[in-house]
Order: C-alpha cells, then sequence, then structure tokens
C-alpha cells in the first residue's frame, strides 16, 4: 500500500518535471531577449461561414496617434492653463526600419503640418483643410489612424456580404466590402475598403482616400495617392497583430510599414460609447463669425 | 345544409374582409418565415431605403380615410409628387431659388407613396395625427423659447452664432437619431448581423447604432448619449428596440419632446424578401396626450446601389456662409 502510493508519487513527479521541461514558454518559465511572444500556431475561433471570428471591441495601445515614430513625452497645447493636462505620452516607433521614407520636398511639407498643427481658419472655402490637424477640428481620421486612435473600434463580422468596422472617435465607420470587384466611385475621409481572406488573415485594400487626412499630430501626412493595405491577424482570443502598408509615390520614396497588436476590450459589459466630438470644435472654427454686442 | 353553406360564406367574407383589413394596418398580407442567421436570430442584413412621399400625419385633402382605393391612391400620388418635384418652374424667383438641388440631388424613391396606400405613416391613433401638444412646463417654455429665437434669427438670414442653427444643420446629429423618419436623400440603412447585436448604419450621418440583443442591462442611466442607449429583444421574428439615456439637449429628440420622459419603442419585422416594416411608438407626457405609432415600410436596395460615406462637419461650408453672411447684412443695414 505505503509502496505503491510512493510509486504513484514518483510517477506523478516524473510527469510534472518532463511538462515543464517540454513546454518551458507556456509556463513563463524562459525570458526570450525580444520581450513578450504571442503563442505560436494560434487557431483562431471560427464564424459561422469558417473564417476566423474578428466580432468585438478592439483598441491599440501605442502612442503613434501623438507620433508615428520615436517621440518623448511633450506638453499638451496651452500647458500654462492645463498642466499635465493634454500632455502627450512618449513611445516607440511603430514604423518598420523606424523612419518613414519622406521625399525631401514632403518632409518639409511634414515639419509645417505640425508648426501649424494647432491652427484652425475656416473664413474660405478653398482653404478651409489648409491648416491643422484633422483631429483637432473632429474630422473623420482615416485609415490607417483610426486604428490607432486613443479610442476603442468595434468590429461587426456577420454573414453578409460586408464587414463593418465602427470607431467610437467622432462615430466614423467604414465598410469592408469583401471581394468587391468596384473600385472607389469617389474620395471619403474614411476611404473605399475592399476585404478579403488570406488563410486567418482579414486583408483590407484602401483607396479613395480624402487628401486631407492625417497619420498623427506630428503632420505627418499623405496625398490622394494614398493606398493602404491593412492585415488584421488573430493571435490569440485576445490580441490581434494589426500590419499596414502605405503606399504614395507623391509623398514617399517607397512603400512602408507599420505593425502594433490590437487588444481585445474585456470589461464586463464594455460596448461602444459616443465621442462626438462636433459640439467640442464649434467654437474654434466658427466662434469668430458671431455677431458682436453692440456698444 | 344550407346553414352550413351559409357558415362558410360567412367565414369565406371575415377572411377576405381580413385581408382587406390587414394590410391597411400595413402588416405582411401573408405570413412570411423570416430567414435566420446561422445562430437562429431572424436574417434583417442589408440595405434598407425608407423614402416615401406618404405624409407622417394625414393631410386633410383625404378625409378621413386611412386606405385608399385604386383609384384614389393614383390621385393622392399624384398630387404628392406635384408638391414635392424639385423640377418645377412655378412659384416664381424665391421659391424657384429654394429648389435649388433640383430632383437630381434627390431620392426619387420619395416621390412615391407606400405600397399598402395608406394617408399617413401614422397609425395609431386612427385619425393619423400626432397627438395634440402638452402644456410645456415654465422652464421647458423657457428652453423652447430660446430655441424657437434662434431658429427664427437663422430663417431671417440673420443667425446670431453657431448656436442658431439646428444640431442637423451643425452636422451633431441628423437623421441618425431615432425615430428614423424619411427624408429628401440619404435614406438608407444598413443592417449588420452578428452573434448577440444587430446594428444599424443609417448613410446620414455615418454614426452606426450597436444595438446588444443579448440581455444586457442598459447603461447607468447618469450616461447619456445624443442616440442614447438601445437595447433590443426578438419577440417571436420582430425586433424589439428600446432606446433610453438620450442627452438633455434641447431640440434634438421629435418635436422637442424631453430627454427625461420620452421614450420610444422600435419594432422591425422582416415581412417579405425585400421588405421590413419599421414601427415605431412614442412616449411622453410632457409632451404628447398620449403615445402614438408609425409604420414605414423599408425597402431592400438593389446590392449594386451601396451606401456611401456621409462626411457632414468636414466640409460644413454653410455655416461660415450663414454667419458671415448675416454679419454682412447687419452692416448694410439689413436687420
Amino acid at each position: 500500500m505505503q509502496l505503491r502510493r510512493t510509486i504513484v508519487c514518483l510517477g506523478l513527479a516524473a510527469v510534472l518535471v518532463l511538462l515543464a521541461l517540454a513546454v518551458p514558454p507556456l509556463f513563463g518559465q524562459q525570458r526570450s531577449p525580444a520581450g513578450p511572444q504571442f503563442p505560436a500556431a494560434y487557431r483562431p475561433l471560427r464564424a459561422a461561414d469558417g473564417h476566423p471570428d474578428l466580432n468585438g471591441i478592439w483598441q491599440a495601445l501605442v502612442t503613434a496617434n501623438w507620433d508615428l515614430q520615436d517621440h518623448e513625452a511633450q506638453p499638451g497645447p496651452h500647458s500654462e492653463l492645463t498642466g499635465a493636462y493634454g500632455a502627450g505620452p512618449a513611445g516607440q516607433s511603430i514604423v518598420e526600419g523606424g523612419d518613414i521614407p519622406y521625399k525631401p520636398e514632403a518632409l518639409a511639407k511634414k515639419k509645417a503640418n505640425f508648426e501649424n498643427r494647432l491652427r484652425a481658419d475656416v473664413s474660405s472655402d478653398k482653404t478651409w483643410h489648409a491648416l491643422g490637424d484633422p483631429e483637432m477640428k473632429c474630422y473623420m481620421p482615416g485609415v490607417p489612424r483610426a486604428t490607432y486612435m486613443p479610442f476603442p473600434f468595434q468590429i461587426v463580422q456577420g454573414t453578409g456580404p460586408s464587414i463593418l468596422m465602427a470607431y467610437e472617435f467622432t462615430s466614423a465607420t467604414r465598410i469592408i466590402r469583401m471581394d468587391w470587384k468596384q473600385a472607389a466611385p469617389t474620395d471619403s475621409w474614411m476611404g473605399w475598403s475592399r476585404g478579403r481572406w488570406e488563410g486567418d488573415t482579414l486583408v483590407v485594400d484602401v483607396t479613395g482616400q480624402r487628401e486631407e487626412t492625417w497619420f498623427d499630430r506630428a503632420g505627418d501626412f499623405h496625398s490622394d495617392a494614398l493606398h493602404v493595405v491593412e492585415r488584421y491577424t488573430p493571435l490569440s482570443p485576445y490580441h490581434m497583430m494589426y500590419e499596414a502598408t502605405i503606399e504614395d509615390p507623391k509623398v514617399f520614396t517607397r512603400p512602408w510599414k507599420i505593425s502594433f497588436p490590437l487588444y481585445r476590450r474585456m470589461e464586463k459589459n464594455v460596448q461602444l460609447l459616443e465621442f462626438k466630438c462636433v459640439p467640442f470644435t464649434e467654437e474654434l472654427l466658427f466662434g469668430k463669425f458671431r455677431k458682436q454686442a453692440a456698444r | 345544409m344550407r346553414n352550413r353553406l351559409l357558415a362558410f360564406i360567412g367565414v369565406l367574407a371575415a377572411v377576405v374582409a381580413m385581408g382587406l383589413v390587414v394590410p391597411a394596418a400595413g402588416q405582411a398580407p401573408k405570413k412570411y418565415n423570416a430567414p435566420k442567421t446561422p445562430w437562429g436570430d431572424p436574417d434583417l442584413q442589408g440595405v434598407w431605403n425608407d423614402a416615401t412621399s406618404t405624409p407622417l400625419q394625414r393631410p386633410g385633402n383625404v378625409g378621413e380615410k386611412g386606405v385608399l382605393s385604386d383609384e384614389e391612391a393614383e390621385e393622392f400620388q399624384k398630387s404628392l409628387e406635384h408638391d414635392l418635384t424639385r423640377d418645377r418652374r412655378d412659384g416664381g424667383g424665391a421659391a424657384d431659388v429654394n429648389r435649388a438641388y433640383n430632383e437630381h440631388w434627390m431620392d426619387a424613391r420619395r416621390l412615391k407613396i407606400t405600397a399598402d396606400r395608406r394617408t399617413s405613416l401614422i397609425v395609431d391613433p386612427v385619425d393619423g395625427r400626432i397627438p395634440p401638444l402638452v402644456a410645456p412646463s415654465p422652464e421647458r417654455r423657457r428652453a423652447q423659447a430660446a430655441r424657437a429665437d434662434g431658429a427664427a434669427r437663422f430663417a431671417a438670414g440673420l443667425p446670431a452664432d453657431f448656436t442658431d442653427m439646428s444640431w442637423p444643420v451643425r452636422c451633431v446629429v441628423r437623421t441618425d437619431v431615432p425615430p428614423y423618419l424619411p427624408t429628401i436623400y440619404n435614406n438608407n440603412f444598413q443592417i449588420f448581423q452578428s452573434p448577440g447585436y444587430v446594428t444599424i448604419a443609417p448613410e446620414m450621418i455615418h454614426s452606426a447604432r450597436i444595438i446588444p440583443v443579448d440581455g444586457r442591462p442598459h447603461l447607468d442611466k447618469s450616461l447619456r448619449q445624443w442616440l442614447g442607449d438601445t437595447r433590443g429583444h426578438w419577440e417571436g421574428s420582430t425586433l424589439v428596440v428600446e432606446t433610453t439615456n438620450f442627452k438633455s439637449e434641447e431640440g434634438v429628440l421629435f418635436q422637442g419632446a424631453n430627454p427625461a420622459t420620452f421614450t420610444i419603442t422600435e419594432r422591425f419585422t422582416r415581412v417579405a424578401a425585400d421588405a421590413i416594416n419599421y414601427e415605431f411608438t412614442l412616449a411622453d407626457p410632457m409632451t404628447w396626450t398620449k403615445p402614438w405609432t408609425a409604420l414605414i415600410p423599408w425597402n431592400k436596395v438593389d446590392p449594386d446601389e451601396q451606401m456611401f460615406e456621409y462626411a457632414c462637419h468636414e466640409d460644413n461650408f454653410d455655416m461660415v456662409h450663414f454667419l458671415t453672411g448675416a454679419r454682412l447684412r447687419e452692416k448694410n443695414g439689413e436687420r
């Protein structure tokens, strides 16, 4: 009796040791020099049509909305009034290779954009969009900026021929048309998105974006020739890798790529709320046309 | 034997009468089994359009008739089409300028009455009219008067500032606030479904209404939104939607209803492969003497005709035109 119990105990211990040796990463025993790793060869949950189920509320945690490239923490506008409120966090570049390959004249425009990011002048239709970060004016952010703004977005994937992406920022939406032939019929703020599945990756081809959107508060920009190819790849039930290849021969010397993980929002009963920011911009944009009080 | 025959004829007559009455109430003439999604919910997916010339309230020229005969319907259709078309040149210069957006810009579907030949979209009360308004409290009267003063300045071409414009003109909300009512253009709605949700994306403006149908509770009432907070559930094949938590801003809700006491229930029923019955009931004891209900048919849009982005605020040049025009009029002494 005693002996049998001992043998069983020894057997169990041996199995545990073997397990620990066989699958160390699962137990977090090994520290990778490259930082945290996603489990390899994840097989995503399936939607009714057999493709990965991307439904849910997702959010990026990178600070690329302040600057796609490496950036230090920075004070907010009018810090003499607002202190640390509105200050920008530091962050590492999400651009593959670190730098955006601007043409020289385009780099000068990026710098000018940054200098003028807090200005707005809508007194003329013709120069309506000339100054200021579109985000400050509550304009729809375009792609890929919508993905890494500090707001969640929801993917609604059913059985229809299209997938909806709904963003909290200014309640912007875009429809991903799956396996769609027709090219962009006209330019729009969120662009014309056509999707397809490549294995377990949702690939979205985005054209027809209005040239006025920016990539970030640092003034990074594009022209009307912008072509973005996005890739959404599930890495675990709670993560997706987001990659976007950005091509615009008028502004960049070659295509370039950004990537970062998206995180599933897990709060109980979490839902997309409203960030309807138009009323926050009206004084800035239209206040100066107010009737002046008679003296 | 003869009695049985009479009874049979009686039943037949009743059935025929019901057949006549049921469409009159805007219901499907016969039971339609809506397709189901793979997870078992009735399938409402697709792009739908709610345009019609049938007015919300019954106009005076049709008497008390709720449903018209074929000939009457033809006459009604013609007269509404004549009134609504923008491609008219009568009425003088001012009217012509007001019709500056001609039919090219408009949704042609808005010139057709509903297929069931009703004289009003309102089905309850039976007179097809919005119930009488309740006298507002002094506090609400003041808020409404302030709003009306701004609207009057705007209508006179003399807005004092942007707050004299309505929320739709300011692109804060447009036809995305329920109830959904037909308008002159962009009458499209795309419905998406996923397990636990029905999502309605109105074309104008882009805000998607993501409706949980998984039984979760509403947001706490302290968290209010322009479009409110929406929950849905299925009653048979009908999606029943309740929306609460509207923001307190004056003039967002229909007829200036009071956000704190306003309730809205919407029902979406697929009645044919290409048709949804959209029914809404509004109640607000501070606004109407009783609740009222309207039924609007939604017709499926050709799959080749897709939803487009309705960007409103981004190029809202009119805001500046209205305001600078007003300042110029004041300078020229036109006030």
